[in-house]
């Protein structure tokens, strides 16, 4: 996410969602949400709502407190021989790691997978650079090998079938390979294996950053992770401030609420905990504190709930409009529910506008949430921003709209004109009648007739209610006469 | 004898009059006297939801006009619009104002159809008759927004004949949402789509939809379909075979 990111178009790429995607994308969702299922089940529905208040407790306290628990992070990691820098924008942590991987003569990197590494752009500006960087995680290795982006922000290649992936190896790895996942998955190990040990630098982001060690939590399912953070003399850890939480214990229940919301299972495979310089690991340990706009989101009261996201994916996998459109309509590096609260607020909602009116409010998302955020509340916060500004942002709805919902107003605010309204309905509906449904309007109403017709106006239930009172009446009249 | 105001939500008066008078005919039928505020428009949802929340709040304003002295429940036919009321209401209004007060008082009254029959008149069976296979979409604001999710359920069991079947992603929202469905009216297309598809291999005959505008939207799609499914309001289920 960069200064210069046009303005996204949400219809526009949801007409152009390749059905292949969208197929793909129904697919792994699909078996994402059937484990999950399976071992909130097995974990019993009453814990797992009680672990999820836990959860949405820790994480909002870690957010009140996030300057006093920052300081004890700086703290403890320089305490254990590592540096912490600070960055408040993507161009400077660009540039922290650019600067730290030129002063090294960095030649090639591994990395793990890493959200934030997308937002802030980083492997463009490395590659500007001359310096080669290898995504590590199986998804990501892919993606980058096929020169796409994630679609997804935990299985990165959801949108990508295996006779996909398996073609595209052919073609770019030029070897023979099969469609069968574990297969895929060895050629990757052998292509990477040699680049885990040439690497001169490891890059993470980090799922959680522990203040009272300073430790850096990083969770993966292929133990890449391990690797990157290990092997090479470097390791560049680059995590948004929100990820602080306070303590190990709050760990343990965010890993529970994270393995099972992400992939349903009970703990992710890898866990890898780095507090500093250790002994056999890596010489050099720097984490890049990122801002970007987090702590502006922060003074919001009603958006910084968005921030105590932990980057599970179940509001996508459980997202009907997700699921109909694919990853990449949402234009940007988080998608689905999590992408419409995050991507407006981190850009603006000049240019992201479009974002939080993908979605029915059908609160699919907040129910699943491991950290219980109010998302239909977000979207409606930032519609809201949209159309009307706040402290944080003037409006940017087009005045067409404003106008509109100002006749409506008036119109549906007046009894007389209301039913002024549904009698003019009546009579101009006349000529596009079929029977029961108007099978077409003229536009803007056609956006709802492309799809199914309108039914007719009706009307008259007043006056049928009115008649039937009087009746009543008269009947009582009469009993008692 | 109960009272109740009717809130007949300007979709329902517009387009479903047929639902509304085989509510009150039901209502009238359990001994229920029906009232009917003649100032109720709009709730204000179309509004606030879309980003107009001033617009939002000045509907608001005279919906709990129209309805603040009048006694007795307020019940629709719609979760959602008695969502917006009971949940959104209160919370529009600052914190102890006067404002706040009514809507918090008005949310406590309000109650959709189902719910008042088994909550508050405690009937499930009211003599209906159906006999037809029957698939049951949860429309996302009754289900997920109030919790309605056994009453409904439970005035069905009760109707005679009646075979109750399930259906793919019955939970899954059918695509409406408001003023999603002509902002995004590609994506709203694909989800009514879907969930028709999953209507008709469902096998059903009808489909209960007991949410006007996931109704207009379910029935709207299943005669592009040319399907023969009907979708039907749960008080038109119950309206059929009583004594009405
Ligand atoms: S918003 Fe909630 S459900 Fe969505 S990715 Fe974040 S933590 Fe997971």
């Amino acid at each position: 996410m960069t200064e210069k990111t046009a303005r996204i178009d949400f219809r526009e790429n949801s007409r152009n969602a390749s059905p292949a995607v969208v197929a793909a994308t129904q697919n792994s969702t699909r078996t994402a949400l059937r484990k999950r299922a399976a071992v909130v089940a097995e974990f019993g529905e009453e814990r797992w709502q009680e672990l999820r208040k836990a959860g949405h407790e820790i994480r909002m306290h870690a957010l009140t407190h996030l300057d006093r628990y920052l300081a004890m992070v700086e703290e403890k990691v320089t305490a254990a021989g590592g540096y912490v820098h600070w960055a408040k924008d993507a161009e400077e942590a660009r540039e922290i790691v650019l600067g730290l991987a030129t002063e090294r003569s960095v030649r090639s990197i591994v990395k793990v997978k890493s959200m934030v590494s997308e937002e802030i752009d980083l492997n463009p500006a490395l590659e500007a650079r001359g310096i080669r960087a290898y995504e590590t995680d199986l998804g990501e290795f892919i993606v980058q090998l096929a020169g796409q982006r994630p679609s997804h922000i935990t299985s990165p290649a959801l949108h990508m079938t295996k006779e996909e992936v398996a073609a595209l190896f052919c073609e770019k790895l030029g070897i023979d390979a099969c469609p069968i996942p574990e297969e895929l998955t060895e050629h990757a190990r052998l292509r990477l294996r040699p680049e885990f040990l040439n690497a001169d630098m490891g890059i993470s982001g980090g799922n959680f950053l522990i203040a009272e060690t300073g430790t850096l939590l990083i969770v993966t399912n292929e133990g890449n992770g391990r690797l990157s953070t290990s092997l090479p003399p470097v390791h560049v850890a680059v995590v948004g401030i929100e990820k602080v939480i306070p303590d190990w214990e709050s760990a343990a229940v965010l890993l529970k609420l994270l393995a099972r919301s992400v992939s349903g299972s009970k703990i992710t495979a890898y866990s890898t905990f780095i507090t500093g310089v250790r002994e056999g690991g890596p010489k050099e340990f720097h984490l890049v504190l990122l801002d970007n706009g987090r702590s502006r989101i922060l003074a919001d009261k009603v958006a910084r709930e968005a921030l105590l996201c932990i980057r599970c994916g179940a509001c996508m996998n459980t997202c009907p409009v997700y699921n109909q459109v694919g990853g990449y309509a949402y234009g940007a590096v988080y998608q689905g529910p999590i992408g419409s609260m995050l991507t407006p607020l981190l850009l603006g909602t000049g240019l992201a506008g479009g974002l939080p009116f993908a979605s029915t409010l059908c609160g699919a998302c907040a129910e699943l949430c491991p950290v219980m955020i109010p998302i239909p509340e977000i979207l409606l916060h930032l519609r809201k921003r949209f159309v009307e500004g706040d402290t944080f942002e003037s409006p940017s709805v087009p005045g067409i709209l404003k106008a509109m919902a100002k006749l409506g107003r008036i119109v549906l605010g007046s009894p007389t004109l209301y039913h002024l309204g549904g009698r003019l309905g009546k009579i101009f509906q006349a000529p596009l009648r079929r029977g029961d449904w108007l099978p077409s309007l003229p536009p803007p109403l056609n956006r709802w007739t492309m799809a199914r017709p309108f039914p007719a106006f009706q009307g008259g239930f007043r006056g049928w209610f009115k008649n039937r009172k009087a009746a009543v009446k008269q009947a009582e009249g009469k009993l008692h006469e | 004898m109960e009272m109740v105001q009717l809130f007949i939500t300007c979709m329902g008066e517009n387009l479903l009059p047929d639902v509304l008078k085989k509510m009150v005919l039901l209502l009238e039928r359990l001994g229920v006297r029906c009232e009917l505020p003649e100032a109720q428009t709009c709730c204000g949802q179309p509004f606030y939801n879309s980003g107009f929340q001033a617009e939002g709040r000045q509907m608001a304003l005279r919906w709990m006009k129209a309805f603040a002295d009048t006694g007795g429940y307020i019940v629709a036919p719609s979760g959602s619009c008695v969502e917006f009321v009971k949940h959104r209401y209160p919370a529009m209004f600052p914190e102890g104002s006067a404002e706040q007060e009514r809507a918090v008082r008005l949310a406590g009254r309000v109650l959709e159809f189902s719910q008042f029959l088994v909550n508050v008149l405690k009937v499930t069976d009211i003599g209906a008759s159906f006999p037809h296979r029957v698939a049951c979409h949860y429309p996302c604001h009754l289900t997920r927004g109030l919790g309605v999710r056994s009453e409904p359920l439970a005035l069905l069991r009760a109707v005679r004949g009646l075979e109750l079947i399930p259906f793919d992603e019955s939970e899954t929202c059918c695509g409406f949402g408001g003023i999603f469905s002509v902002v995004y009216p590609e994506v709203s297309k694909a989800m009514m789509e879907t969930k028709v598809k999953n209507i008709l291999a469902s096998g059903a005959e009808a489909v209960v939809v007991s949410e006007p505008g996931c109704l207009v939207n379910i029935r709207g799609g299943l005669v592009k379909a040319h399907s023969r499914v009907r979708a039907m309001h749960l008080i038109e289920i119950l309206a059929e075979g009583g004594s009405t």
